[in-house]
């Protein structure tokens, strides 16, 4: 066997892997002039230690081997590429394809860049994982990677959160892990992410921090991203067999952006339209979003030069959606980049019209998105609508329903509101 | 190699005189606007009179290097209106007051980003700051404050920790000015100390590498803990156990007399200690 890396690996025979980074950050892990390492002192070393371990790892053929032996055999990779007829004929105008990211083991996305980060830190030699969670998928799947490489697992989730999203809670910690409430600041996922990265300071000597989405201090922005870049390199060379060629938009929704990377960058070069989705709450007239891309500004938080939602004065904003997975005030550092550059349509979908995207999809086909897909579909629908049959939209369905029923059932009238 | 220097007249006075009279500068930390504005201002000259440099925070929403009693400083302070105009002001009346004290504004980048480090740079120069210490931008990524701090004068202090490796020491040594700050533990602010003879060996080393005071900081609770630093730093930083002065007294009275002696011991200890 050749001990060099080989370009491609292959999961299933129709489908290559292709391995090499491309559009990769500077060497401090600027995409233009956001991302970098805004990180304190105490954090440099760990975070170093990780970047070696990521590349090392990433150009290791054994490395890529594991990964996705476990992408196909535990988590059920490839996922397919739906051809939704029913909601393309209900909605008018293109062929919409769903990414069934849905059906991956744990019900969401989040379990390619656990998979991924779990492996590294086994590798690093650590013997415990932290994670911050806002709705509590990533929380999931870090419990689920802990619980399948036998390592000990905290999971920080603002005391908000750990209300609304019960049922990930009670999975967490069936799954042996310890969820722990988090009361400061506004109590969401932006919180969570402050008290990991404090614990993380304290215990990095054994004690890997596996970052849930693609922002934060470099490496994550970068490693995130290439952990989900299955998403796209599937959907692109599904589309291409099912329709024959490449699509006219891909959509994704995005809250810190890992399965908007990982859907969209694999089309970057490409002639197609990248469309990001944000939480447009009750509208982005309201103040009460979380369209850090749309309403924010470049600013400073959790280690990286990013688009931020924050007063004048630079003091970050408490934000609303629906969907506990969108709920946070900024966005991944390459997606700031990839806008800035006009590579990338911004888009934005309500609390409202998540829930009818959600309902539509439900009734057609017999799916149940998550509210964070949701708002992928809404938008979707809407930038389909305004194209012609011949043409065709792609769209990510991130994560499965399930989770999100109390809310749903509360907004329909069919269950008493809690709040 | 940039030769590493002290930009400011009144730091450098300071540690000189601290290095005359054989003893650490004490080095005090409280939040501005905490609790309140006007009770903040009384706090901040109360902790002035008693130490060499005082350390004024800049409240931000979120303080991710701090731990639990600093964490709820900067959120009593915000809670109480405090602005960045406030805490320039409150810098202001503390330096009228205090002519030869060293002031160093800390906190996190996004404040000062937000308002742009050229015109944040001016208006801290202008309220008689001499240094900044921002926890979040280290060296490498000092690009985006560096020429707007050095245009004014103003020292760019930075930060060293138990795990900096021998080449992040060196490339620290190189880019900070005024002095260094050496977080004595892995961990938040307020967290319980490292090992003594751990931290005298690193505090050694970095002299060695550099020519700036070292000051040290994170978790000195008791004049006896600031004792056995000042024998070997040339700073003592006391920030949480001060600010925790605050959580624990009952009103602004009884808030300053609890500074006030609280400040004094440390003082003491650092004074006596050989």
């Amino acid at each position: 066997m050749s001990t060099s890396r080989p370009d491609v690996l292959h999961l299933q025979s129709d489908i290559a892997y292709s391995l090499p980074i491309g559009h990769m950050p500077d060497a401090g892990g600027h995409f233009g002039r956001f991302g970098g390492r805004f990180a304190a002192e105490t954090l440099m070393r760990p975070l170093k230690e990780i970047e070696d371990a990521f590349f090392e790892a990433w150009n290791d053929p054994a490395f890529h081997a594991e990964r996705l032996d476990l992408l196909k055999n535990y988590v059920g990779r490839a996922t397919p590429l739906y051809h939704a007829r029913r909601l393309s004929e209900e909605n008018g105008g293109a062929r919409i394809w769903l990414k069934r990211e849905d059906l991956n083991h744990t019900g969401a996305h989040k379990i390619n860049n656990t998979i991924g980060q779990g492996l590294l830190a086994r590798r690093m030699g650590k013997k415990k994982v932290l994670a911050e969670t806002g709705a509590g998928q990533h929380g999931v799947a870090t419990a689920t990677v802990a619980a399948l490489f036998g390592m000990q697992c905290d999971i920080y989730m603002g005391r908000e959160d750990v209300e609304r999203q019960m049922p990930n809670v009670l999975r967490m910690r069936l799954l042996g892990a310890n969820v722990i409430p988090v009361d400061s600041g506004t109590a969401t996922l932006k919180d969570a992410v402050n008290e990991a990265l404090r614990n993380w300071v304290a215990s990095c000597e054994d004690t890997f921090y596996i970052f849930g989405t693609a922002a934060g201090p470099h490496p994550f922005p970068l490693m995130v991203r290439q952990f989900h870049t299955v998403i796209g390199q599937e959907a692109r060379a599904q589309i291409i067999e099912q329709a024959g060629r490449l699509p006219d938009a891909v959509v994704a929704c995005v809250g810190g952006g890992s399965n908007a990377m990982g859907m969209l960058h694999p089309f970057r070069d490409d002639e197609v339209r990248l469309v990001a989705v944000e939480a447009a709450g009750h509208g982005l007239d309201s103040g009460e979003h979380a369209a850090s891309l749309a309403a924010g500004k470049p600013g400073i938080l959790h280690g990286n030069l990013t688009y931020l939602l924050e007063d004048d004065e630079g003091q970050i904003q408490g934000t609303h959606s629906i969907s506990a997975g969108l709920d946070y005030p900024g966005v991944g550092p390459e997606l700031a980049f990839m806008l800035e550059e006009g590579r990338l349509q911004l888009d934005a979908a309500t609390d409202d019209e998540a829930l009818q995207a959600l309902q539509l999809l439900t009734r057609t086909e017999g799916i149940i998105p998550a509210l964070e897909s949701s708002h992928a579909l809404a938008a979707g629908l809407r930038i389909a609508r305004d194209m012609n049959p011949d043409q065709i939209v792609v769209i990510n369905l991130s994560g499965r329903g399930d989770k999100d029923m109390n809310t749903v059932f509360r907004h329909l009238g069919w269950m008493e509101d809690a709040s | 190699m940039k030769q590493p220097d002290i930009r400011s007249a009144r730091l450098r006075r300071t540690f000189e005189r601290c290095s005359n009279e054989g003893r650490s500068a004490l080095v005090g930390y409280l939040t501005a606007g905490d609790p309140d504005i006007a009770t903040s201002l009384e706090l901040l000259q109360t902790l002035a009179g008693q130490v060499d440099i005082l350390e004024i925070g800049m409240p931000f929403s979120d303080p991710m290097a701090d731990g639990p009693v600093i964490q709820a400083a900067s959120e009593r302070a915000l809670e109480a209106g405090t602005h960045i105009g406030d805490v320039f002001a409150l810098t202001r009346r503390v330096r009228d007051a205090h002519p030869d004290l060293g002031i160093v504004l800390m906190g996190y980048a996004n404040v000062p980003y937000a308002m742009g480090f050229d015109a944040f740079a001016e208006k801290a120069k202008a309220c008689g700051a001499d240094g900044v210490l921002m926890v979040d931008i280290p060296p490498e990524e000092g690009g985006i404050c560096d020429d707007a701090l050095a245009g004014q004068g103003l020292d760019r202090i930075l930060l060293l920790s138990p795990t900096s490796p021998e080449e992040r020491i060196r490339l620290v040594c190189e880019n900070a000015t005024g002095f260094i700050y050496y977080v004595s533990l892995t961990g938040i602010t307020g967290a319980d100390m490292g090992d003594m003879d751990d931290i005298r060996a690193r505090v050694e080393r970095i002299k060695s590498l550099g020519r700036l005071p070292v000051c040290v900081g994170f978790g000195i609770k008791t004049p006896e803990q600031a004792a056995r630093v000042a024998a070997f730093a040339d700073g003592v930083v006391v920030g949480s156990h001060f600010v925790s002065q605050i959580a624990h007294a009952a009103n602004a009275c009884e808030m300053r007399d609890c500074m006030s002696s609280s400040a004094e011991q440390m003082r003491r200890a650092v004074a006596a200690a050989t």
